[in-house]
């Protein structure tokens, strides 16, 4: 769609939704980079200083982009590449090398690819020649011959930094910082890692070579200032095709975010976590339900959503249960109650459970010890409890100890929410002594 | 076709957030409809996609082929080195999809994910990010909650989604699918009416239920065949085969026989069908009289304290009490050293016997039947230490055939 600022323009109300879906789902998903990041304005302008001073004044550098996952580490590296590209000397100059810790997991590899996207000469399209040794030398050779006025500037992006501290003697990292430190061809070593403890990980000679220069991305948003950004998200642009749309959008967004249960639940999950990406994922449950029925986000929308992001999976997965395992999960309860969280075996389980059925007038769920058996199995293998150990060898299958991997509030949890759970159960598991 | 609300809440999510979240893990009881309901929407709107099951990947490179084979044909996966690291796969599918580009998201659904832990550590962080490559997105399968998949270091975090179990009435309904064509829908209903009252408490996974339903349906309709009872007849129906339902849950369930034994032993007359050889060892084994001697000397040891070996090995007459706890025998078995073992057979056996090789080689088979178990190293000839590996139930049996009372020499009894 063409930006065009004509207010009286008016769309059918599919269209605009549609419209709405795409702007918001392209931001919440951060499939489209943002003009501007938020907050985080000083760590932009430092990091775009010291890679022109790599590009366009020739001095080599490295720093290190440290913050918890979803902080916006990478979002503010493609930002910056994207400001710093915007010069046409430093696009033609600048090569890159991205490197990540996952896909590269050893530094023969990390080489290989290095070779690779320089397209250095012992590399023919896909192949790599020599073994690591020759393609290190080759390497190192190839960016000594260079010095500041004549070689081109390189950038290494190392994406999950702290995996290449894991590789044996540290031999890329410590030649790449070497590089950095010596006046040879140009280049910057940006790692990326969500570590802060990173610096130990680092072995004395390689850390000597770092310049300890590290751009924190921690967050230090304030509760106003938090709901003031999930306002702003939900906000539509001002060039949206349909203005009266737009509007209305925006004055509900404003009147949702001053709603008193509304806040409640920003707080919990500001509480909880500050970082953009759960922010994204509650609103983003939020928009799922926004259609041409329902145009508009209201107040039980955001209650929903948030009951999805905090639902607990194993109390969801003993809503699936059957009887005979729910009522092995409530002897084991006892049990844990009982002798304070010892482990226990399947004949342990199995009398406490004939323990409560000798109270019982009727023999419904008087099994053979076989079915019970198959019961306890299944129940390890949906894994709500675990071998204390893992040597199962000489120990016979009923014998073996085992732990409850279920909290006490989480079982009283789906006890409430269980089909059709009968009285007696229900009373046998609330009773303080089984 | 969708039975019930939950699941079409399930798949309209499903179908919404498909398209723009670059991983989505969807979690639930087996036979809850995940695969179902993933490859129908999948095959309604089109979309190019790979299926994968973790389970048939025993190496990553199967995986790696798998996708590239399904996206872009053999050619892709042959380019594919012998043992292909992360890495490679990453660089081919990036040429792969630079020489043909996608119109839309690719997906890649695998099943059985939980084996996805097992593999190399950086495989399941890296998958979960591969939308970073092009435009794929990634959907897992599993009946284990995502908290115990994620990795030390924290992950890109998939969204959730769980698909709910089955009501026994939904159950109730989609069992009553697959009625056979020569019976009314009523009929089968009340059969599997009657199939869920024994067992829903114990079993509630779909295709178990479907596989006895199928396997006894045979057996239900035996008294219309035979002309004794009307459709109708709901309760002679109820009597003839409930107790076939409560044996079959004590065999064909436990799987202690084969499905075809199962089959052929309700072909047979019910007076020669005798016992239903069971598959464990257990139930047919004949052992000779020294061994089952020996049996009895080693239950004994594994389940009485050594001290309070004097008190009953001294030929000494005890009343019988029931149990006030049996610790002992919640614990399991203790090993005990063969000297104990051959100084508790000496009493309990009537006659004299000479500690000849026979009765030493005697202990060596009961291990191999592994109704003893060997507790200390092969290396350690002189001292060896054994545990009893057979239940209360079968040492009492072999008891009664030799006559010896051994709840009398029981500690946990006393």
């Amino acid at each position: 769609m063409s930006k065009r600022k004509l207010t009286d323009a008016h769309l059918p109300v599919g269209e605009c939704i549609t419209q709405v879906q795409e702007i918001l789902r392209e931001r919440l998903c951060c499939q489209k980079l943002p003009d501007r990041p938020e907050g985080v304005e000083a760590q932009h302008k430092h990091l775009l200083e010291l890679l022109k001073r790599t590009a366009v004044h020739g001095e080599s550098n490295s720093v290190l982009i440290v913050g918890p996952r979803g902080a916006g580490k990478t979002m503010l590296l493609k930002c910056v590449l994207r400001d710093l590209l915007e010069d046409k000397e430093v696009q033609k100059n600048l090569l890159q090398v991205h490197l990540n810790g996952l896909l590269q997991t050893d530094d023969r590899i990390a080489l290989k690819e290095i070779t690779r996207q320089l397209h250095l000469e012992n590399a023919v399209g896909d192949k790599v020649f020599g073994s690591f040794a020759e393609n290190l030398a080759f390497l190192l050779e190839a960016l000594k011959k260079g010095d500041r006025s004549s070689s081109r500037p390189v950038l290494f992006v190392l994406d999950e930094f702290d995996l290449f501290a894991h590789h044996k003697n540290q031999t890329l990292l410590y030649n790449l910082f070497d590089v950095s430190q010596s006046a040879q061809a140009p280049i910057a070593v940006v790692g990326i890692t969500c570590r802060l403890d990173v610096l130990e990980l680092l072995e004395k000679r390689v850390k000597s070579r770092f310049s300890h220069r590290q751009i924190h991305l921690l967050s230090s948003l304030t509760f106003p200032q938090y709901l003031e950004r999930v306002r702003t998200q939900l906000s539509l642009p001002d060039d949206f095709p349909d203005g009266k749309f737009a509007e209305d959008w925006n004055a509900s967004v404003k009147t949702l975010c001053e709603d008193k249960s509304v806040e409640d639940v920003l707080q919990r999950h500001f509480n909880s976590s500050k970082d953009a990406r759960s922010m994204h994922m509650l609103l983003m449950f939020c928009l799922s339900r926004v259609s041409v029925s329902r145009p508009a986000i209201k107040p039980a929308d955001l209650l929903e959503a948030s009951r999805l992001c905090f639902a607990d999976a194993k109390a969801n997965m003993l809503h699936g249960l059957s009887i005979l395992e729910l009522c092995l999960i409530i002897a084991m309860k006892h049990l844990n109650d009982v002798y304070e969280g010892e482990p226990f075996n399947l004949q342990m389980v199995h009398n406490e459970f004939k323990k409560f059925l000798q109270r019982k007038s009727n023999s419904m769920y008087n099994f053979d010890q076989p079915v019970i058996m198959k019961a306890f199995e299944h129940l390890q293998q949906l894994e709500l409890i675990r071998p204390v150990d893992s040597s199962s060898a000489k120990i016979q299958r009923e014998y073996q100890l085992m732990r409850l991997m279920i909290d006490h509030s989480q079982i009283m949890e789906a006890l409430q929410k269980y089909p059709q759970c009968p009285t007696d159960v229900k009373q046998w598991a609330m009773s303080a002594f089984g | 076709s969708f039975l019930n609300m939950e699941h079409n809440i399930c798949r309209s999510a499903l179908q919404y957030f498909m398209i723009i979240y670059p991983s989505i893990f969807i979690y639930g009881h087996r036979a809850s409809g995940k695969s179902h309901v993933m490859h129908v929407l999948l095959k309604e709107l089109e979309l190019p996609h790979a299926t994968v099951s973790c389970v048939e990947c025993v190496s990553v490179a199967l995986l790696f082929e798998q996708v590239l084979l399904s996206f872009f044909g053999c050619d892709a996966a042959s380019l594919l080195p012998r043992s292909p690291s992360l890495s490679d796969f990453v660089r081919i599918y990036r040429q792969q999809c630079s020489q043909s580009p996608a119109k839309q998201t690719r997906y890649i659904v695998m099943e059985k994910a939980e084996l996805l832990r097992d593999t190399d550590a950086n495989l399941l962080p890296a998958l979960l990010r591969l939308q970073e490559l092009d435009n794929v997105t990634i959907i897992l399968l599993s009946e284990i909650v995502w908290d115990k998949f994620r990795p030390n270091t924290g992950c890109f975090e998939p969204l959730l989604l769980h698909f709910p179990d089955y009501s026994k009435g939904e159950l109730q309904q989609i069992l009553s699918q697959d009625r056979h064509p020569s019976y009314t829908a009523e009929f089968y209903s009340s059969y599997i009416n009657i199939l869920l009252g024994v067992f829903y408490s114990v079993c509630r996974d779909l295709r178990e239920l479907r596989h006895l339903a199928a396997l006894n349906f045979s057996k239900f309709c035996e008294p219309l065949a035979e002309g004794k009872v009307k459709e109708t007849d709901t309760h002679k129906l109820w009597r003839n085969i409930e107790p076939h339902l409560k044996k079959a849950m004590q065999t064909v369930y436990l799987r202690e026989v084969s499905s075809l034994q199962w089959e052929q032993m309700q072909q047979m007359e019910e007076k020669e069908s005798g016992a239903l050889r069971g598959l464990s060892a257990h139930t047919h084994v004949e052992l000779p009289y020294y061994s089952k001697f020996l049996l009895i000397a080693a239950y004994l040891a594994s389940y009485n304290p050594a001290r309070t070996d004097k008190r009953f090995f001294l030929k000494v007459d005890r009343f019988n009490f029931t149990p006030k706890n049996l610790l002992n025998h919640l614990l399991g078995p203790k090993p005990f050293p063969l000297d104990r073992l051959l100084a508790i057979f000496y009493s309990v056996v009537d006659n004299r016997v000479a500690p000849t090789a026979s009765i030493f080689s005697q202990i060596s088979s009961l291990v191999t039947l592994q109704l003893l178990t060997q507790v200390s190293h092969d290396d350690q000839l002189d001292a060896p230490k054994y545990k009893c590996a057979v239940s209360m139930d079968f040492i009492c049996a072999i008891s009664r055939t030799v006559n010896f009372d051994i709840v009398k020499y029981l500690y946990d009894f006393l």
